[in-house]
């Protein structure tokens, strides 16, 4: 049988529908508010959720997911709260798509084998590592088949032609494509090759493509998703969970006006 | 020692992948992959480019004033009884003050060979910081510093040398504020500037193939070592002993000799002690981990979480270790022990007092080690210590400690 990931990227396909990711930093501010959010996300019609278990040195994250990061190690997170939030959601019957992030570290010192079961185990449809790249994968590759998750990696603008095609292969799910030179974060603009070399990327796979890194607004959201089949938002909505309680309710109603202008037709 | 086999074992390491048996790797956005693949390809053709090395000899030889003497340290020796002979490596007379300055003027040179104008580089102490703007005024590039806020505090001398070399020290507040995160923004520039940009990283650290990299440019202090002890007394050392942090200066000092039978010591720093939580000896005390892009041991909390290293050496205060290193632990090459702040100041007065030598407190650690050890040694061991830096750096440290060179005594 399918994850629900899986069964979501069928779906979405089926209908010709574009995907919405939405990135979360695990205990930010606090282990309830992540839960909260998660059930309200998917509520409002998120089709994923990119669940951040939080690490001290986030190399590939900007200012917001660092300080997201920083904040829910002192409160003393642990990967036993992703897995123990995730079974609840589950056995709730929440049916939304859900991936831990999370750097190789926290998840090495844990045990890989052991995060693969518990992965399983909990709900939770796979994995993406950010610096895991597929050369280092590779050993893990079949440890994910076998648990029905997946591992998803990441395509960068400075991937050559070959690894592209390479990735975009032994990804699972999706692929992910980095959006830009740099860290996370938001940014105003698309960088101005984006376009182009999605449509590269687009030729090499038939799996789903989503854009991730920088993605904060709604003009951003339809440009890219004309091309790619969804979008990554993390930082953005994190920003706006610093702004205490209303944070939840801003959080959303940004991921609404993001998910509602990709579905917007011309 | 089974000399034999090692030397089979040495040979080709690391691996085509990057890898020191099951340590090293290339644990990195992909976004970065392109750019070590450049970087490796680059290096493995200018490894053979004999105008390359020939560029390189001459700019050691005529800028940092290589090769630097090895000096019998007879008054130590004395003082240490039981026939034994301490050799000294002198990197602290290395142009601005110690080792760090072999690797930046290779790794300037690359930058500039592979057409990047401009470079970055991590610092703690700042002493990798002032070598990597000293060398990008000697070869035209532009050369940004990435520091700790806390450290710029605790080494604000540093902090003005790279200002007048023209370098622009960007401060870190993120994380720990020291090493460690420097590291993490400079791996976040380069991510970002990838094109443009070579990152000068300052240890034997890091994703393949700086291990390697840093490890070679390094080797020119044991090959010169190999060479002095062999005209000074006819043999190699018995025993050779280093200080390690990240671990270039040992391993440049330690590489040449890997398959000969010489009994190799690396020295961590203890901090307060190896049963408080305050130190940073992370071969001893560290599990394997994933941090700077490689695979490694490192000092973390039973979440995962990297924990801050202590020392009263800024430039041992890092909590992993370079991947080299972790595999000679493994495999039983290369012995690691400790010294403590204290074992390391006193280490400072000893070699200031007997032979007018002030070392900075890395190698400080390697002589207070040997100092409380020497007994330990067999009679008459030939001894070779190195000496990765000048103590300048450290006076206010030293100065600000309860210990005096009265109490050295």
């Amino acid at each position: 049988m399918d994850n629900q990931l899986i069964q979501r990227l069928k779906e979405a396909k089926g209908k010709g529908a574009k995907l919405f990711c939405a990135y979360l930093t695990l205990g930010f501010p606090n282990l309830s508010t992540t839960e909260a959010l998660i059930l309200a996300l998917a509520h409002a019609g998120a089709d994923i959720i990119e669940l951040g278990f939080p690490f001290s040195d986030p190399l590939a994250d900007g200012p917001t997911i660092q300080f997201a990061s920083a904040q829910a190690i002192k409160k003393n997170v642990r990967l036993n709260d992703a897995f123990r939030l995730v079974r609840k959601l589950r056995k709730r019957g929440l049916r939304i798509s859900i991936l831990l992030f999370t750097y190789l570290n926290p998840i090495m010192h844990y045990g890989m084998s052991r995060a693969i079961r518990q992965l399983h185990q909990s709900g939770f449809d796979g994995l993406i590592v950010p610096d895991l790249p597929p050369d280092e994968g590779k050993m893990w590759e079949s440890w994910f088949q076998r648990f029905n998750l997946s591992l998803v990696y990441l395509i960068a603008p400075t991937t050559d032609h070959a690894r592209a095609k390479e990735i975009a292969k032994r990804s699972s799910g999706f692929v992910y494509y980095v959006s830009l030179r740099g860290v996370t974060g938001a940014r105003s603009s698309i960088s101005p090759d984006l376009i182009r070399n999605l449509r590269i990327v687009k030729k090499m796979t038939k799996k789903p493509v989503l854009v991730g890194f920088g993605v904060s607004s709604p003009k951003q959201a339809r440009a890219i998703t004309k091309v790619a089949d969804g979008i990554i938002v993390g930082s953005a909505i994190v920003e706006r969970l610093k702004g205490g309680r209303k944070g939840v309710r801003s959080a959303v109603s940004f991921a609404s006006s993001l998910m509602a202008a990709m579905k917007r037709k011309e | 020692m089974k000399s034999t086999e090692q030397s089979k074992k040495w040979k080709g390491k690391p691996d085509a992948t990057g890898h020191f048996g099951i340590f090293g790797g290339r644990f990195v956005p992909e976004t970065l992959i392109n750019a070590l693949d450049q970087l490796t390809a680059a290096y493995r053709s200018l490894k053979r480019d004999r105008k390359f090395q020939k560029e390189l000899a001459y700019y050691l030889a005529h800028y940092a004033g290589r090769p630097t003497p090895l000096y019998e340290a007879q008054n130590l020796s004395r003082a240490l009884g039981r026939g034994l002979r301490v050799f000294l490596k002198r990197e602290d007379l290395c142009h601005t003050g110690a080792h760090k300055i072999n690797n930046t003027i290779g790794q300037g040179l690359l930058a500039r060979y592979i057409g990047k104008k401009r470079i970055i580089a991590e610092t703690g102490a700042g002493q990798h910081g002032v070598a990597a703007a000293t060398t990008a005024r000697l070869f035209g590039l532009s050369c940004d510093v990435y520091m700790g806020a806390e450290d710029i505090q605790r080494q604000a001398l540093n902090v003005y040398k790279m200002g007048l070399l023209g370098a622009r020290v960007i401060p870190v507040y993120s994380g720990s504020k020291t090493l460690k995160d420097a590291t993490n923004e400079a791996i976040r520039d380069w991510v970002t500037n990838v094109d443009t940009t070579h990152y000068l990283l300052g240890s034997a650290v890091g994703p393949h193939p700086y291990p390697a990299m840093v490890r070679d440019f390094q080797s020119v202090i044991g090959r010169e070592t190999k060479m002095q002890m062999r005209k000074m007394t006819r043999t190699l050392p018995d025993i050779m002993v280093a200080c390690v942090g990240g671990g270039s200066n040992a391993i440049g000092f330690f590489h040449p000799f890997l398959d000969d039978r010489v009994k190799l010591i690396g020295v961590e720093a203890a901090g307060k002690g190896l049963n408080t939580k305050h130190h940073a000896a992370s071969l001893r005390k560290g599990t394997i981990g994933v941090l700077h892009g490689m695979k490694s041991f490192v000092l973390q909390d039973p979440n995962g979480q990297v924990q801050l290293a202590d020392s009263i050496s800024a430039g041992l205060d890092y909590p992993s270790v370079g991947p080299e290193h972790a595999l000679l632990k493994e495999t039983g090459r290369v012995r690691y022990e400790t010294a403590t702040d204290e074992e390391a100041l006193l280490g400072f007065h000893l070699l200031t007092l007997l032979e007018g030598i002030m070392p900075a407190l890395e190698p400080a650690h390697a002589i207070g080690y040997l100092a409380r050890r020497a007994r330990s040694f067999p009679r008459a061991s030939k001894i070779a210590l190195c000496i990765s830096g000048r103590g300048d750096k450290d006076l206010e440290v030293v100065r600000h400690s309860k210990m005096n060179s009265r109490s050295a005594h």
